[in-house]
């Protein structure tokens, strides 16, 4: 979420009253809530100010809403902070909410977001000739109909850069401009051609309760065996755990594999010879990409242990330092300098 | 009652009971920030985590009912664990996240070695990072001159927005923004309201709140802890009071549940700096109209040559609101042995006297009382400004479920609803006509109170309002078997003492304001500073502050402030409680029963008593309730309240006005306060914004 903060005080009207219909409307709602309830009332007050502020809360609006419900005016204010859609800075005269989550994203939001880069401006800020301000904003809930933007109050669908382009300048030109899909589509209908849902006998009543048919016929046939676990390990082996980082391919021997294959179990010698470590095969280091260390964060003052064949050093233990090595040059001391390579740390202080 | 099983141990404890409670009760301990025993729950640190046999997941123990949990399959009580390995990393996840956006500052931060994250972290916590982003930063907030905040270190837990919005009665701290981008403000930073803000910085689990005016100045762990009274009002809130050396370094809250739960107001807690400043620390002597700093033998000798060359009809002696018993009794039986009789503790004119009986000027109800009123009527009272805790207290009772509480007098704000029924005397004798609304209520409660201030008794035509407000408690049947429903509330810490005393003018004697005004020659005032005292006569002043006392003084004497005491204070209600000494008074400056002890030897009439204990000894034999400390000696009110009606007489029409005119500058401490002149400032400030 980006910073959101008070309008400077050179922006704030310097005082604001309901209208009329607003105050009747305000009275409406609270009528709603039992007596001594008004301040459930908020929102919808909040929202009214907002509209009638020109799409922005003024502090004086925030003021008025709390005077009106009997609120401290710091309550007010939490419910304000709180909610993205109660905007606390101008906007512009079009405010567009555009959607950036990922199915719009996967749709081509990119290409959106750089329209109005170059046409607004920065987000959150109202462009020069007052008509347009933009917002990116979570899943407006028209993913059939990705990428779209939200504009005032309407949506506007199906967007590519050519047509976002004509629906901004029709709209700064004052020319009429259509809501909803921009290539035609009506509501959320197939994109292209319809290839779903063309059985006809979907539509004829004569799969109506075959569902139901089809499980009773399955429960009458009685349970199925389901294999036991020897087997199921057998067919199918695998590790307990999700394999991550773990060698998959090989074939692991296990005792389910070993009674699967119909080998004796492991003798009780064998397995101490296989645990002590001189006589351990060693596992040969996989140098395939999935093997690659995480990336790491740039900001990390300590670096991740990486894997051993990469060549970069592991510390045996990185917090015991070395016995008789005075603390300044521990090789466990770390300084700072790591992540400051340009930056040279006298360890002896013979400088000055 | 419910039976649980809390790591194996059954205990029975009520249904309502949070598992924290139970926990508790069967002795385990439980890790919190947001949880206060004395606030709503929030249920939002997550560090309480227990397991409940059953339960998919941990559950967090200080939102969760005893009577919320599951019995086992077979009827067996539910179980909870909450040393079990699951709780254990479940904790430490919580403390994982709370330190990510936690900075490291413990080094440079006040909340050092009283933090609850650094001791949870202690258990909890683990010693590397694995947050590699950036940590959160947040603009530090202006909240007013005694909370300091340092808003990088909150975690959240909004114990401040809860205590401010439900104890002190102020909705001024909120929340703003969400998710991690929430931070806890005033609005639009003003500062904070309340008489009792900076209890935030004691609530603060963390560092974020710090007490400003100490801030940086000690660490807790090089202080010597005393614990002590409070005298700033009538209350007399359990304090600890924390040195360092020979100075007075802070003043925390002790928990009573008869007095102060565990608040107390501003000015109890930082008029530390008034104690250090302004004072007297040597006796000085005024010569040519200038006073000059001289040795004890040379103002004893000036006082001397005075006292005896007077006749015992033009000598006086005042005492103020902040004097122990143990020197009232001292100064009181100077005066006996001198033959004086112009003996009078009430410097502010008040009418309350002993002639009535004891329950005619107690706190009857008891400030716990409070909490078993079921209607409430104030007479020339503000509470809050006055006693903010009793305030605090009537507010609670308010809060659990809104009773008739009416006010007569000034309209100020209480933090909680009320009824203005007038402001004056004329409402109160038509409440006890019956010519208003209000007098049906007070009727139809069963344990209805009625609150008299100093507002009201300290004019000219006090006692009859007394007798008034007397006959209304009869009338409503507030005093009866069970209940006293006739409280007075005072304003000095010192009254009540100085009545059981009998510290008022004994036959033939005058009131204090007749002393002042020119009625003796000779006048000892100890520590009498709220007393404008006439020209002319030869004052001697027995004090600890530089303050109006001093100026108006012709001998100095330069005593100890109740800091630098033990020192006996008995509360508004009664209650019998002694202050400690935690540091020394400076310079020459001598404990105040001491001093007088000396100066009669110097009079020739000594003193019996040689030692604290020897005084007390005699005070005790004398006076057997002193000796029972902590404790409330009960007064026979139903008498009391009967011989108040008895009196009678005719009220004026004036306005009951409260006497405390500026909460932060009641005494001489708190006007050498820089603090708390800040304060007042402040509160001037908001006073004039309110106005507008």
């Amino acid at each position: 979420m980006a910073v959101r903060k008070l309008a400077p005080e050179e922006l704030q009207p310097k005082s604001f009253a309901f209208s009329p219909e607003n105050e009747a409307f305000a009275d409406q709602q609270i009528a709603k809530y039992p007596p001594g309830r008004q301040a459930s009332a908020v929102i919808a007050l909040l929202w009214r100010a907002q509209e009638q502020a020109g799409g922005w809360l003024p502090r004086k609006a925030i003021e008025a809403v709390a005077a009106k419900l009997d609120m401290a005016p710091i309550r007010v204010m939490e419910v304000a902070t709180f909610y993205t859609m109660f905007n606390l800075e101008p906007v512009g005269k079009y405010f567009i909410q555009f959607c950036g989550t990922t199915p719009c994203a996967l749709r081509g939001a990119g290409e959106i977001k750089k329209v109005l880069q170059a046409r607004v401006g920065d987000s959150g800020h109202v462009s020069a000739d007052g008509n347009f301000s933009w917002l990116e904003v979570e899943c407006l809930g028209a993913c059939c109909n990705a990428p779209m933007v939200q504009i005032n109050d309407d949506y506007y669908e199906d967007l590519t850069p050519q047509n976002f382009e004509k629906l901004l300048d029709d709209l700064a030109a004052g020319r009429p401009v259509k809501t909803g899909s921009q290539i035609g589509r009506r509501t959320s209908e197939p994109y292209e051609a319809v290839n779903t849902l063309q059985d006809p006998s979907l539509y004829d009543g004569s799969v109506v309760g075959a569902w139901r048919k089809r499980f009773e016929e399955t429960a009458q046939e009685g349970p199925t065996e389901a294999p036991g676990l020897e087997q199921r390990a057998a067919e199918n082996p695998r590790a307990g755990k999700p394999d991550s980082g773990r060698a998959i391919g090989r074939v692991i021997e296990t005792p389910a594999n070993r009674v699967a294959e119909g080998k004796p179990p492991i003798d009780e010698k064998d397995r101490a010879d296989a645990a002590s470590k001189d006589r351990a095969t060693a596992v040969e280091p996989r140098k395939d990409e999935a093997d690659k260390p995480a990336p790491q964060s740039s900001k990390s003052y300590v670096a991740m242990p990486s894997k051993p064949e990469e060549g970069a050093p592991v510390a045996e233990s990185p917090t015991t330092p070395i016995a008789g090595t005075p603390p300044s040059h521990a090789e466990t001391r770390r300084d700072g300098s790591e992540s400051k390579p340009d930056v040279v740390v006298d360890k002896d202080n013979k400088t000055s | 009652m419910a039976k649980i099983i809390v790591d194996g141990v059954e205990v029975d404890v009520p249904a309502e009971y949070t598992l924290l409670q139970a926990a508790e009760a069967a002795g385990a301990e439980i890790p919190r920030f947001c949880f206060h025993e004395r606030l709503s729950i929030a249920g939002n640190c997550r560090m309480c985590l227990v397991e409940v046999k059953g339960a998919p997941k941990p559950v967090a123990s200080c939102a969760w009912g005893v009577r919320d949990c599951r019995p086992g399959p077979n009827g067996e009580p539910p179980e909870v664990l909450t040393k079990s390995p699951t709780v254990k990393k479940a904790r430490e996840g919580v403390m994982e996240f709370l330190l990510i956006n936690h900075p490291l500052d413990c080094p440079i931060c006040d909340q050092g070695g009283q933090c609850d994250l650094q001791d949870q972290a202690m258990a909890y916590g683990v010693d590397t990072s694995r947050f590699h982003e950036n940590k959160r930063a947040v603009t530090d907030k202006y909240l007013g001159p005694l909370v300091r905040t340092s808003m990088n270190r909150c975690i959240h837990c909004t114990r401040c927005v809860r205590f401010t919005t439900e104890v002190a009665g102020v909705e001024d701290l909120g929340a703003l923004w969400r998710g991690e981008d929430m931070e806890i403000t005033s609005y639009l930073e003003k500062a904070l309201g309340s008489e009792l803000q900076a209890n935030v910085a004691d609530l603060c689990p963390v560092g974020a709140l710090t007490h400003k005016p100490e801030s940086y100045h000690y660490r807790p762990w090089e202080l010597t802890k005393t614990d002590s009274v409070d005298v700033m009002d009538a209350v007399g809130s359990s304090i600890r009071v924390d040195s360092r050396g020979r100075e007075v370094m802070r003043i925390l809250p002790r928990i009573n549940e008869a007095v102060n739960e565990e608040w107390i107001s501003d000015k109890t807690r930082q008029i530390v700096d008034g104690l250090r400043l302004q004072r007297l620390d040597r006796p000085f002597v005024r010569e040519n109209g200038r006073l000059r700093p001289a040795s004890w033998q040379e103002a004893f000798g000036v006082i001397g040559n005075r006292l005896l060359n007077t006749d015992a009809k033009r000598i006086g002696a005042i005492a103020g609101d902040l004097a122990a018993v143990e020197e009232l009794y001292a100064l009181k039986l100077l005066m006996q042995s001198l033959g004086v009789t112009n003996t009078d503790a009430r410097q502010d004119g008040t009418v309350l006297s002993p002639a009535y009986g004891r329950g005619s000027y107690l706190f009857n109800s008891t400030i716990a009382g409070i909490e078993d009123a079921d209607a409430i009527l104030i007479v020339g009272a503000n509470p809050r400004i006055e006693a903010s805790l009793v305030n605090v207290r009537i507010r609670k009772r308010w809060r659990v479920a809104p009773l008739p509480i009416a006010m007569i007098g000034e309209n100020p704000d209480l933090t909680y609803d009320y009824e203005y029924l007038g402001a004056g005397p004329e409402t109160l004798s038509d409440l006890l006509g019956g010519r208003h609304s209000f007098a049906e209520k007070l009727k139809g409660a069963e344990r209805p109170l009625i609150i008299v201030g100093q507002g009201a008794l300290i004019r000219p035509d006090g006692l009859a309002v007394l007798s008034l407000a007397a006959q209304l408690a009869q009338s409503i049947g507030a005093v009866k078997e069970g209940w006293n429903g006739f409280s007075v509330l005072h304003t000095a810490a010192a009254r009540i003492g100085a009545l059981d005393l009998g510290f008022v003018p004994g036959e033939g004697g005058i009131t204090a304001q007749a002393m002042a005004q020119g009625g003796v020659d000779v006048l000892f005032n100890l520590g009498a500073d709220e007393i404008d005292i006439a020209p002319g006569a030869f004052v001697i002043y027995q004090g600890t502050h530089g303050d109006r006392g001093a100026h108006r003084a012709d001998v100095i004497l330069p005593g100890a402030t109740y800091t630098e005491k033990s020192g006996t204070f008995v509360n508004t209600e009664g209650r019998v409680q002694m202050a400690n000494r935690a540091a020394f008074a400076p310079g020459e400056a001598r404990e105040d029963w001491a001093i007088l002890r000396a100066l009669s030897d110097v009079l020739g009439q000594r003193l019996p008593f040689d030692s604290l204990n020897a005084l007390r000894a005699r005070l005790y034999a004398e006076y057997p309730h002193f000796a029972a400390v902590e404790d409330i000696t009960e007064a026979d009110v139903a008498s009391a309240v009967q011989a108040l009606a008895g009196i009678g007489g005719t009220p004026g029409r004036e306005p009951f006005a409260s006497p405390v005119k500026d909460f932060y500058l009641t005494n001489p401490i708190a006007r050498a306060s820089g603090v708390m002149a800040e304060c007042s400032a402040l509160a001037r400030e908001l006073r004039l914004e309110a106005a507008e």
